[in-house]
């Protein structure tokens, strides 16, 4: 540790630490342009400098200096006025000062910061530079123009996102940031650079000159799109979500988003379903909810309770799933089920089915492997984390399955389960990887689980990790991870068949006379037989709605107070950021409606008297805290049936782009898709 | 004026260069490399086309090679100008026109150049394709200024006679001449000739 002063106040920080931390600690505030916590220090914008005691007279920049004990920095001294004034002129001296036509005013660092700085007028006759605009996708827009050579964003593509498509090239004046060859970006981080410029280089294509950032409303709330429950700030105006930003959270996302959970807001504006719909003669019409209940209503009395059944989707909240849970158990129908793949394994307890490493649990780990899945396109902001990991050295990565290029290197050990028993039996060269590391963790694929052998698999997948030591008091290695928001939310809640009740498979082979889908579109419905009734309650028309003879216009994830649960068995609350649009109502009100309908009145009147129930039902979700498990018992889940050999564990997903009836419904998601596939095609 | 170069491979001419040049750095730090490497393949692509410059393929036959991102190696051949990202002519005229070239008179270099070769302005191509005329900074030979670099070799001590004169040499297909004063001077003494340490030791 290192004590300094900071303009008369004292601070202790870490050796190593640099003087604009120090600062941060002493709540001073310095301003920056280049700096940015989570990536390397460039010292290339400075903007930060300070004046320091007993170092040459000359202003230093902060943020690549280091502390050293007995310190005395002044950020506010005379020469470190002139000294930012000056710098901030140069950077004036190129930027176009166009704010009045540019995205980012308003949330502009250096539109602040010229507030402080700035002169009142140039004292520059020349020309100013002009840089090409070039094309880099549908998701970034770039303006090179007004571009201060931060390289933040070439930062972040380089070091977080591990695609190094960024870079400056050429010199001096001439000097532009770029792709160099005509090229869209391919992170799937790529949206975080325009959270990351500090100036309106990069502003986002599909929000251009929509809002102003004065005009928005803001919600916190939490993303459904993938099953890392990443953290964000829902910007609202009117009745309209215009776009969706990262908050902060270290354990959760850092401050990183995805693309699809970033960029996806125009789905939920498109092939919404606004009113309740009932088939007759063949064809859908437009119903009130007095019709639709009622019609439900006599189809759920004329059907006997075991021909009942519900499968869940991949976007459903918590609430909803008790809300129907609590319904059919008062119905008296076991048939529940909240796996809409056909995943079928022992669920009994929880580690079983939780990546229970934590995601802040990777940067403690020291091997991976990864059993049919591609962390990339199923939770990138996870991915990234990994990769942090492996930057930080001393890791080793390796995958059964192949998953494609994942950012950082990983030891390929076979397409199939064989790979799994030469890692069992120690003839697999990555078993002394494993046995060695200290904290191993194995992360086991959804679509693994959504296999026939799926169990089988499951099971071998936890002996694994017991027999390479994951499985400590400290230390739980073995993971799931899951690509759906809902999938943990439903096994904790146990929407899953009760006693001799059917299963995903079995109620979508003709097991149920009335299937009731809750946002269930990625279950193959073909094997349905044409004469079963199907309800469907979702927010979007999708696969699910167009077989439907009813449906019940739900909420999207944006419209409704609601807990999901993320991979990691973290509950978190989305905020209800605008209202449903048309006769849409939340889904859990649907479903409470209905029960009085229906005479199986259910006994929670609105969202808290439900969500005591729920606590009362599962503590997890009464505790204020998120815990992370060590293990306590070391018997595997049971597996049934056998591991069919040769089959290649494959990823849930061919793509990422457009997985859900959001992303589905989302121009932008298609755009990109398609600039993609022209891309690749080109490449060939 | 140079022919589309689709895939580039270093050849058994730059291959033992390329792995000497590699062979120089720790392991893991070959990156390091990069700018010989980018040297010895526009030289290749001198060899093979005539014409020596970087097309896309080279570059990032250089990435490959390196285990690099091909933006890194973007990176490096952009910011150095020796490095040709298009094609130039057969003879590359590289001017400088800082300040004490200027003063010996680079003003009558660049326009003998233009004259010569029908160029009319810095980064242009001759229509035969014979030449490039490049400004550059200094080329640390101010004692002999002023100095027209073509391809590899300084001409110093230049005026428009003896440019025009060079120049018509190479239109007519003659060798380049020796490198070095075209006045005579012995490498940096002065143009007179030696003034000090005249006395020879017995």
């Amino acid at each position: 540790m290192a004590k300094l002063t900071i303009d008369g106040i004292e601070v202790e920080v870490p050796n190593g630490s640099s003087v604009l931390q120090a600062a941060e600690a002493a709540g001073v505030e310095i301003p920056r342009f280049c700096y940015h916590e989570r990536l390397s220090v460039a010292g290339n914008c400075r903007m930060c400098l300070v004046e320091i005691e007993k170092m040459p007279p000359k202003p230093v920049a902060s943020c690549a200096q280091p502390v050293s004990e007995g310190m005395v920095v002044h950020t506010d001294s005379e020469m470190v006025r002139k000294g930012r004034r000056g710098v901030m002129e140069f950077l004036l001296i190129n930027h176009p000062l166009d704010c009045p036509i540019c995205d980012q005013g308003g949330e502009c660092d250096l539109q602040d910061e010229a507030v402080a700085y700035g002169r009142d007028g140039s004292r520059f006759q020349e020309d100013k530079r002009a840089v090409p605009t070039p094309d880099w996708g549908p998701l970034v827009k770039p303006t090179m123009t007004r571009c201060i050579h931060c390289t933040r964003c070439v930062r972040f593509t380089t070091e977080v996102a591990g695609t190094a498509e960024l870079g400056a090239t050429y010199r001096g004046e001439s000097t532009q940031i770029g792709t160099f060859v005509q090229k869209a970006l391919t992170s799937e981080l790529s949206g975080n650079i325009i959270d990351l410029c500090p100036v309106g280089a990069l502003t986002s294509k599909p929000y251009a000159f929509t809002a102003r950032p004065w005009e928005l409303r803001k919600t916190d709330s939490i993303d459904v799109l993938d099953a890392l429950g990443a953290n964000i700030r829902i910007d609202t105006r009117g009745p309209d979500v215009l776009r969706i930003l990262p908050r902060i959270n270290d354990d959760v996302n850092e401050e990183w988003l995805g693309d699809k959970s970033r960029f996806s807001v125009d789905g939920l504006k498109r092939r919404r379903l606004d009113q309740p719909w009932l088939r007759e003669h063949g064809k859908l019409r437009k119903a009130s909810w007095e019709e639709v209940f009622e019609a439900l209503t006599n189809k759920l009395k004329a059907t006997a309770p075991e021909r009942i059944g519900t499968i869940a989707g991949d976007l459903v909240d918590v609430e909803t799933l008790f809300a129907q849970k609590s319904l059919f158990a008062s119905l008296g129908s076991p048939n529940l089920d909240c796996r809409q793949d056909g995943a079928l394994f022992d669920a009994s307890r929880r580690e079983f089915y939780l990546f229970n490493s934590t995601v802040a649990g990777i940067d403690d780990a020291d091997a991976l492997l990864l059993i049919g899945t591609n962390p990339r396109h199923e939770a990138p902001v996870l991915n990234a984390r990994i990769r942090k990991r492996w930057l930080a050295g001393g890791f080793e990565a390796a995958q059964i399955g192949d998953a494609g290029d994942l950012t950082y290197p990983v030891t390929r050990l076979g397409a199939d389960a064989a790979a799994l028993s030469g890692l069992l039996d120690g003839s697999s060269p990555f078993a002394a990887v494993l046995a060695n590391a200290k904290k191993p963790m194995i992360v086991l694929g959804a679509a693994v689980l959504a296999r026939p052998d799926g169990a089988a698999l499951h099971a071998l997948a936890w002996q694994l990790a017991a027999q390479c030591g994951a499985l400590t008091p400290e230390w739980h290695g073995f993971n799931v991870l899951h690509h759906a928001a809902a999938r943990v939310g439903g096994l904790d809640v146990g929407f899953l068949p009760g006693p001799g009740g059917k299963t995903t498979r079995e109620m979508l082979a003709g097991g149920v006379d009335l299937l009731w889908l809750l946002g269930a579109d990625e279950a193959d419905l073909s094997a349905l037989p044409a004469a079963t009734f199907v309800v469907y309650q979702g927010h979007h028309g999708d696969k699910g709605a167009a077989r439907a003879d009813l449906i019940l216009p739900g909420a999207a994830y944006t419209e409704k107070d609601a807990t999901f649960v993320n991979t990691e068995g973290r509950a978190q609350r989305a905020q209800v950021a605008v209202k449903p649009p048309g006769l849409a109502r939340e889904d859990w009100r649907i479903i409470r409606a209905l029960s009085a309908y229906a005479g199986h009145v259910l006994r929670f009147d609105d969202l808290e008297e439900l969500r005591a129930q729920l606590a009362k039902s599962n503590a997890l979700f009464g505790q204020a805290e998120f815990r992370r498990l060590g293990n306590a018992a070391l018997a595997a889940p049971a597996g049934l049936g056998q591991v069919a050999g040769g089959a290649p564990l494959k990823p849930v997903f061919a793509a990422y782009h457009q997985t859900d009836v959001i992303s589905r419904a989302s121009p932008t998601m298609a755009a990109c898709l398609a600039s993609l596939t022209t891309q690749a095609e080109a490449a060939e | 004026m140079s022919p589309h170069i689709e895939t580039f491979e270093f050849d058994e001419i730059s291959e033992p260069k390329v792995a000497k040049a590699i062979s120089h750095y720790p392991a893991g730090k070959q990156a390091s490399a990069v700018k010989t490497l980018l040297d010895l393949a526009q030289r290749q692509v001198g060899r093979m086309t005539g014409i020596a410059w970087l097309p896309q393929p080279a570059l990032d036959c250089v990435a490959k090679r390196l285990a690099i991102a091909p933006m890194r190696v973007y990176e490096i051949a952009t910011f150095y100008t020796m490095f040709n990202l298009k094609p130039v002519g057969k003879y590359h005229l590289q001017v400088c026109t800082t300040t004490p070239c200027w003063l010996r008179g680079s003003d009558e270099v660049v326009s003998a150049c233009k004259k010569a070769s029908g160029i009319d302005h810095f980064g242009g191509s001759s229509a035969d394709g014979l030449f490039t005329l490049t400004e550059v900074e200094c080329m640390g030979a101010c004692v002999a200024a002023p100095i027209l670099q073509v391809n590899d070799d300084y001409y110093e001590d230049l005026d428009a006679a003896k440019t025009e004169a060079l120049l018509e040499d190479l239109k007519a297909g003659k060798p380049q001449p020796p490198a070095g004063s075209l006045a005579g001077r012995q490498s940096s003494a002065p143009i007179s000739g030696q003034t000090v340490l005249t006395d020879k030791a017995e």
